[in-house]
């Protein structure tokens, strides 16, 4: 059964200010028992307060081929990292 | 050590609660491993779960209010077909996942307007199992609508086997509806439901269902009642031997 059904992929926000993050996919016959698989596999040990799920065919995807192009000339830019910034303690999250 | 009167209509009114959500959680845990994905198994498998933490609460109340020393477990593994008080759609047979569906449609959107009215029972501890369990049955009957209407406006195959899981358990739904002497005993005292009082929001939920499943209602059947009574079906039997065996054979046993 479940291999006629399409794939929809998962996202959970932890909590409220997070953003929601890609924990894995489920498959559904539609939408609304996407949600609701989703609420049951991945929610519940009180994962999250707030669940996307997305066809997994909409999702547009790099070509692992065009690595090289895509990835590697941000190897050597170390100055884009913000480590020149001191970040006070009580600033969590970043 | 203090005596404690034993309140045998707070007892039998909890038995009453905590059996139907026992006997339905022991049913749903044999799909675990058989549902037709694996995240229709765990559906399943977290409704069967919430029911059995709801019986655990009021098996344990029923404990505390017969004062005899029994508790949850004892109640849950120690009693014998007769002494279980749940109804008898509870302890139907599972079927195929359509039947399932049907009979936890039919329970489900009955069990969360009960819990609804409980919340506002005069017993304090009825009154917060109740409140708890309201929002875990509320999606079990959302969910199981959901799937009343997918199959009954499905395939042609699907809507036949929600046709027949209807038909199944059609006939056991006026038993939720029951006031015999003790229900309406504990509901003069406020701890237990009027369940009349939403028979027709129940009757309308279910058509508003059916109907968007373009599915039509059952003929209405003989009711079968007896449950509360401890008048149950072959099917009971069979249940508690599966669930009571473990603790019956090694009385020792713990986690």
């Amino acid at each position: 059964m479940s291999r006629d059904w399409p794939l929809w992929e998962v996202f959970v926000r932890a909590k409220g200010g997070m953003s929601h993050r890609h924990v894995g996919s489920v498959h559904a016959p539609d939408a609304e028992i996407a949600l609701r698989h989703a609420r049951d596999t991945y929610t519940r040990r009180m994962e999250g307060v707030s669940l996307w799920v997305v066809p997994s065919a909409s999702i547009v995807a790099s070509d692992p081929g065009d690595d090289a192009a895509m990835f590697d000339p941000a190897q050597d830019k170390i100055y884009r990292h913000p480590t020149f910034y001191d970040i006070p303690d009580d600033v969590t999250h970043i | 050590m203090a005596t404690v009167a034993t309140d045998s209509l707070l007892f039998e009114t909890l038995l009453r609660l905590g059996d139907d959500s026992l006997i339905l959680g022991q049913r749903l845990g044999e799909w675990c491993g058989h549902a037709p994905s694996v995240e229709v198994d765990l559906s399943l498998a977290n409704m069967g779960l919430d029911l059995i933490g709801q019986a655990t609460l009021f098996l344990n109340a029923a404990g505390a209010a017969e004062a005899q020393g029994r508790d949850g477990d004892a109640l849950a593994f120690h009693r014998d077909v007769l002494d279980f008080r749940n109804c008898w759609l509870v302890e139907q047979p599972n079927g195929d996942f359509a039947q399932t569906m049907a009979r936890q449609f039919l329970f489900s959107t009955w069990q969360e307007m009960l819990f609804g009215h409980l919340e506002g029972s005069a017993d304090e501890t009825v009154a917060a199992i109740a409140a708890k369990a309201v929002k875990e049955v509320r999606y079990h009957a959302e969910l199981s609508a959901e799937w009343v209407i997918r199959l009954g406006d499905g395939t042609e195959e699907s809507r036949r086997r929600m046709e027949e899981g209807l038909d199944w358990n059609w006939r056991f739904v006026p038993e939720l509806f029951e006031m015999d002497a003790l229900a309406t005993e504990a509901a003069a005292r406020g701890i237990g439901a009027d369940v009349g009082l939403f028979r027709e929001d129940y009757d309308r939920r279910i058509r508003a269902v059916l109907a968007e499943a373009s599915l039509d209602a059952p003929k209405d059947q003989r009711p079968i009642l007896g449950g509360r009574r401890g008048h149950h079906s072959e099917h009971l039997g069979h249940v508690l031997a599966v669930m009571q065996f473990l603790p019956r054979t090694y009385p020792d046993a713990v986690w």
